[in-house]
């Protein structure tokens, strides 16, 4: 019997061979915390007053969820973190405005082929893209490895999703990975590691392998994760990430179901609110207008995604039934959009262009919706209240729905636009 | 002794604490001040120490915050009784010292008013004077669950071993 990707990366870090459920102790090359840290500093601080971190070379600290600071409160916090990384000698920390900590990490290379990554933030399953294995933790357990460099992992069981084919004309990423988490449900891979096959592999670019694998966590995996081949390889050039330890799983390794897709028979999808699990074609909605639309986030906010959306927006406005949010998931990205004229376009089309960061997507800052509204967003997360309000909506979509649908003020299949 | 009970399944992060709080409250008594504020806005007055939660399945799932199973384990819930739990508030709850019991049955046979008890050490979760068996945690998590939760796990094996590894 062959080894998952799974069992292979857990395997090397324990240092022996382990199968699917049993605990093993592992010493992650990454641990990744964002604003977060500053909670994270008062239980390190509480637990070991005066220490030292274990491992400064294996901390990296992004500042991105509440950006620039919006209270005292939030300044106070990032500023101490600041202050930590500098004591600590923390050299991966990177100050607010570089941008969202699972954009960061991978541009800054350290989540290549064969990597374990931690994180106190669920969608660090994100670089799972780049052949990582990268799960999420608490701030508790950040605190933990920063003390002693070590935590426990279950060898968790795998699920094979087999991709055929290429994605059509303004279909994209998001549509597949929301139509795999309808057929899945929210809980359909908990606990578990979900890999993805086929010739299809290929065909998707590492943004939208990033898409995909950022929405594992919304059905529970614990990882979602591609093999490693010549785009992975050219995306880590000039990064400072050696690709060499790339890994992945033997052709008979246990699956413990498989899942096939046509790459070509996918088509614009929605998740309805309150459930990401609530997939539809956008083609089965009723008219349904929306008082905002956000474009961005970990989940669609790299290049390829504005481009998309520029693609449909160029030469037309946004709608006065909606306001356009666009927030790129780094300065990285946000430059070459200036450069390639793509942020003039989502301007001029009436798009307000907010800081490389989290914006509004957890309902703290920069956009929050007003009781009863609903937002069409390209972020990960459709849950009651997480847009500020209890009583809004949000439904999640693709770039290219996004954009559309700006400009008639309602949900929109792209395809519909000439 | 109360039970909570809350039988819909996906109950996620945002419902036990919604984020737009994440970075604004961290301490416990901060917490409970929003502790399932958009599932039951009952829930933070009413509960006292000992009580328990009844909840359906992939309980906790979404977001990684740990308010969630911080706030529980500090306004006292004895354990969260659920179909199953959604793996890092799982991971976050053994962190906390919080006690989880997975066991759909338990669940099923609950009705409101129906006097409910866990022991952890035998596990078995009593219903109306039922019992039903849920699996043991494994070893490891153990130590860190009757520890009171990780960092006092890490602070006790630094006091016996002078180091933490």
């Amino acid at each position: 019997m062959g080894r998952t990707f799974a069992m292979k990366v857990l395997g090397r870090a324990a240092g022996r061979e382990v199968v699917p459920g049993e605990i093993v102790f592992v010493e992650p090359d990454i641990v990744l915390t964002h604003d977060n840290s500053a909670a994270i500093i008062a239980k390190f601080e509480a637990t070991v007053p005066g220490g030292r971190v274990r491992h400064p070379d294996r901390i990296a600290i992004v500042l991105d969820h509440v950006i620039p600071a919006d209270t005292g409160r939030d300044a106070a916090a990032q500023s101490r973190i600041r202050q930590f990384a500098r004591t600590q000698g923390i050299a991966n920390f990177y100050e607010m405005g570089t941008g969202i900590c699972h954009q960061v990490v991978p541009e800054m290379g350290l989540c290549p082929p064969g990597s374990l990554v931690v994180g106190s933030d669920s969608h660090t399953c994100t670089y799972g893209a780049f052949n990582s294995f990268a799960t999420g933790i608490d701030r508790t357990e950040a605190a933990g490895l920063w003390i002693t460099g070590r935590t426990w992992l279950r060898v968790p069981d795998s699920i094979c999703i087999d991709l055929a084919g290429g994605l059509r004309s303004r279909v994209s990423a998001k549509d597949l990975v929301l139509r795999i988490i309808g057929d899945v449900g929210a809980d359909g891979a908990n606990y578990m590691a979900v890999e993805y096959h086929g010739p299809g592999v290929s065909s998707l670019r590492i943004s939208e392998r990033m898409t995909v694998a950022n929405m594992g966590v919304e059905m529970g995996a614990k990882i979602a994760v591609f093999p490693a081949d010549g785009r992975t390889r050219e995306f880590f050039q000039d990064r400072g990430a050696s690709c060499t330890g790339t890994l992945w799983s033997d052709f008979d390794a246990p699956f413990s179901r498989t899942l096939e897709y046509d790459l070509g028979s996918i088509v614009p999808m929605v998740a309805r609110p309150h459930a990401v699990d609530d997939a539809v074609p956008v083609s089965e909605l009723p008219a349904t207008p929306v008082d905002q639309v956000l474009l961005g986030t970990c989940t669609n906010g790299r290049y390829e995604d504005f481009a998309a959306a520029a693609g449909l927006l160029k030469g037309r406005k946004v709608s006065p039934r909606t306001r356009l949010l666009v927030a790129p998931a780094s300065r990285e990205v946000m430059l070459r959009c200036m450069n390639e004229g793509i942020l003039q376009v989502l301007v001029e089309a009436g798009g307000t262009v907010i800081p490389p960061g989290c914006g509004p997507c957890l309902g703290a800052h920069q956009g929050v919706l007003a009781p009863g509204e609903r937002c069409l967003s390209t972020a990960n997360r459709n849950f009651r209240g997480r847009m500020g309000e209890k009583d809004s909506e949000i439904y999640l979509c693709s770039p290219e729905t996004a954009a559309a649908s700006a400009v008639t003020g309602e949900i929109t299949d792209p395809r519909e636009v000439v | 002794m109360a039970v909570f009970s809350y039988p819909q399944d996906d109950i996620n992060t945002d419902l036990l604490f919604p984020g737009k709080y994440t970075y604004s409250c961290s301490t416990g008594p901060e917490i409970r001040e929003h502790l399932l504020e958009d599932l039951d806005p009952s829930f933070a007055s009413a509960v006292r120490p000992g009580d328990f939660i009844m909840a359906g399945a992939n309980f906790g799932c979404g977001s990684s915050r740990e308010q969630p199973s911080l706030g529980l384990k500090f306004v006292g819930v004895k354990a969260v009784i659920a179909g199953s739990f959604s793996r890092i508030f799982y991971r976050s709850a053994i962190n906390q010292g919080l006690l989880l019991v997975e066991c759909p049955a338990a669940v099923e046979a609950f009705e409101p008013g129906d006097e409910v008890d866990v022991d952890a050490s035998m596990g078995l979760v009593t219903v109306a004077g039922k019992e039903f068996p849920f699996p043991a945690l494994p070893a490891e998590m153990l130590r860190i669950l009757e520890a009171g939760g990780l960092l006092e796990y890490i602070s006790s094996t630094i006091a016996a071993e002078g180091g933490p590894n």
